[in-house]
């Protein structure tokens, strides 16, 4: 499945080269101050893991870098260059894929139709060109197979798939159109354990191909499985910013729970 | 099968079966094709606007002017020209233009604001209901507007819109042709074209459409802008049929549309539904209005029908996309 995944990775990907950058960015939705100084970098064939309580900032900063929502503070750097996105298109555009926990998928469309949404395939470029149907029902089931998943109909609804392998399609359709970047919105939150391995999986081999991953979590122990960089958000601000190499994944459980606050806590409630 | 059983308008399918059937056992008259072709007119009427209703309730919006803005295309088409001494021609293109004007603001307001499209149509509605009755007293001074069947290309305009074709076993109205064809276009567009997919996705799940880069409000205001150009077919077939207009009709045929579109499988909540349902729902309308004066009973019963067929099919579309969304 790595291999797959390879064979679509934009081929000038080199290991570290940093692909998106961010400098002091932040966002105020009118009073409320969602993100604040935020410094992120993504590089090449590592997972930069964002962590983060619920409210912490987490989604403002994907929306951010997707392409939903600008940065109105800072700076927002892609292959070198200051981007200002403004639609989700652009930030495709640039390589950006966002897969999202919720939104990933529209349940009642058949899994081709949802693996090609937004980059169909037609047998012309005038406006009301037909669909290449047959070719990319054809491209999905095979692609869907390479990597692994099994579905039993490329013809059906993408909503009678379980958690994991809609996940896993949004992926693997990420990957297929070329991402560079892969932004992954808490890919692992509503499944089970078995799922969640898989789609951890699919994560470190996107990694290994040479992609950029961005990884939101709210559990430490997904991300310190894959994770090469670790920051915390926490209203909005950055309060832990570390390599893989400096961070046990026991300091980021206890920062993650609550850290000082926690150890406060457990102080009142003695028994 | 399984895929056949779940397509939309497979429901709708069975229950215009059954009502055939129905009306073919107990009215006489309705077994004649000159019934039949009635039948078929009066399901166009509806069937034309239902098609462009079912994509823009599949690309999750409502559009309740629908109904009165079918009027409002007439009443501009022939004072206009009345009034100015024009070609019938200029009325029917400046109409167009007022109709597709309607769908805009409708698409983009809705758009712009993020207000429930019920709302925003439900104020073009009363708007456009005004505006009819009020304007055309101003410029009439009556309710209805001035007979324009003298006026300059009345003939070609009522060729187009408004003639009988004979397609030798039979005499239709020309707009069941036109309603066949608008099903068509609609039904490749729907499943065999990029915007069809993009009409799906939007009215599936919005956020995941716009988040793989499809264009979304360019996509909805395109289809309230579809609803726009068929109320103004129809509006066009309306004066052409009757050479003359009354001022306060088309209330309440919006939720005719909605109907048809619903009783052919279209989910109100979007992302669902086929434009040959659409077409579906209009026929069992069709067949219904006209059955019950074939079989001879008090027409007042029919909206309690129409009723009690609505209900079925929301519990059938509760059934199938229960069926269609599965095992979570």
């Amino acid at each position: 499945m790595t291999d797959t995944i390879a064979e679509h990775a934009a081929a000038d990907l080199k290991k570290g080269a940093s692909l998106v950058e961010m400098e002091g960015v932040g966002k105020a939705y009118g009073a409320i101050r969602a993100l604040e100084g935020v410094n992120l970098r993504v590089n090449a064939g590592e997972v930069t893991c964002v962590l983060g309580d619920n409210g912490a900032g987490k989604s403002t900063l994907i929306k951010i870098i997707s392409g939903l929502h600008p940065h109105s503070e800072g700076s927002l750097t892609v292959d070198g260059r200051e981007v200002h996105f403004s639609s989700p298109r652009e930030a495709l555009d640039s390589g950006i894929a966002t897969v999202y926990q919720d939104l990933a998928v529209v349940g009642l469309m058949e899994v081709w139709r949802n693996f090609f949404l937004g980059s169909e395939m037609r047998k012309g470029r005038y406006p009301m060109a037909p669909l290449d149907i047959k070719g990319m029902r054809e491209i999905a089931d095979r692609e869907l197979q390479k990597m692994g998943i099994h579905v039993k109909d490329i013809n059906q609804p993408i909503g009678t798939l379980s958690g994991g392998q809609r996940q896993c399609v949004a992926i693997a359709r990420a990957v297929y159109f070329g991402a560079r970047v892969l932004i992954l919105d808490e890919p692992t939150a509503a499944l089970g354990v078995k799922q969640s391995g898989v789609v951890l999986k699919y994560t470190a081999a996107a990694r290994d191909a040479g992609l950029g991953v961005v990884f939101i979590t709210h559990n430490p122990h997904h991300a310190y499985l894959v994770g090469d960089h670790f920051i915390i958000l926490k209203l909005g601000r950055r309060v832990l910013d570390k390599k893989r190499s400096e961070v046990t994944l026991e300091e980021l459980t206890a920062e993650m729970a609550g850290g000082q606050e926690l150890a406060e806590l457990s102080h009142e409630l003695k028994r | 099968m399984a895929r056949t059983l779940g397509r939309p308008e497979v429901g709708a399918l069975v229950a215009a079966i059954a009502i055939f059937c129905f009306f073919y056992a107990i009215a006489p008259p309705f077994r004649t094709l000159p019934a039949i072709a009635t039948v078929l007119y009066s399901s166009s009427t509806i069937g034309i606007v239902a098609v462009g209703v079912a994509l823009l309730m599949i690309g999750g919006e409502f559009d309740l002017s629908a109904g009165v803005s079918v009027i409002s295309a007439a009443l501009a088409a022939a004072m206009i020209t009345f009034q100015f001494s024009l070609n019938m021609w200029v009325g029917v293109i400046v109409s167009l233009v007022v109709a597709l004007a309607i769908g805009f603001i409708n698409g983009y307001l809705v758009m712009r604001t993020g207000i429930p499209s019920f709302l925003i149509t439900l104020s073009t509605f009363f708007v456009l209901q005004g505006l009819n009755l009020g304007v055309t007293k101003l410029v009439t001074g009556t309710v209805a507007t001035p007979n324009v069947s003298q006026l300059d290309g009345f003939g070609s305009a009522h060729a187009i819109f408004a003639s009988d074709v004979n397609l030798g076993f039979a005499t239709v109205k020309v707009t069941v042709l036109w309603w066949l064809l608008f099903v068509v276009v609609g039904t490749w567009l729907l499943l065999r074209t990029r915007t069809g997919n993009w009409i799906t996705a939007s009215g599936g799940n919005q956020a995941s459409a716009r988040a793989v880069g499809v264009p979304v409000p360019k996509v909805k205001i395109g289809l309230f802008m579809g609803v726009a150009f068929l109320a103004w077919f129809l509006g066009m077939h309306l004066l052409f049929n009757f050479n003359t207009v009354q001022s306060g009709l088309g209330v309440g045929n919006e939720f005719i549309y909605i109907i048809a579109s619903v009783v052919g499988g279209a989910l109100l909540t979007g992302g669902y539904g086929s434009a040959v349902g659409s077409a579906l729902g209009a026929v069992i309308f069709g067949m219904t209005t006209q059955g019950i004066v074939y079989a001879g009973w008090d027409p007042n019963w029919f909206k309690t029908f129409l009723g009690v067929m609505l209900l079925m099919a929301v519990l059938v579309n509760l059934y199938v996309k229960n069926y269609a969304a599965g095992r979570k």
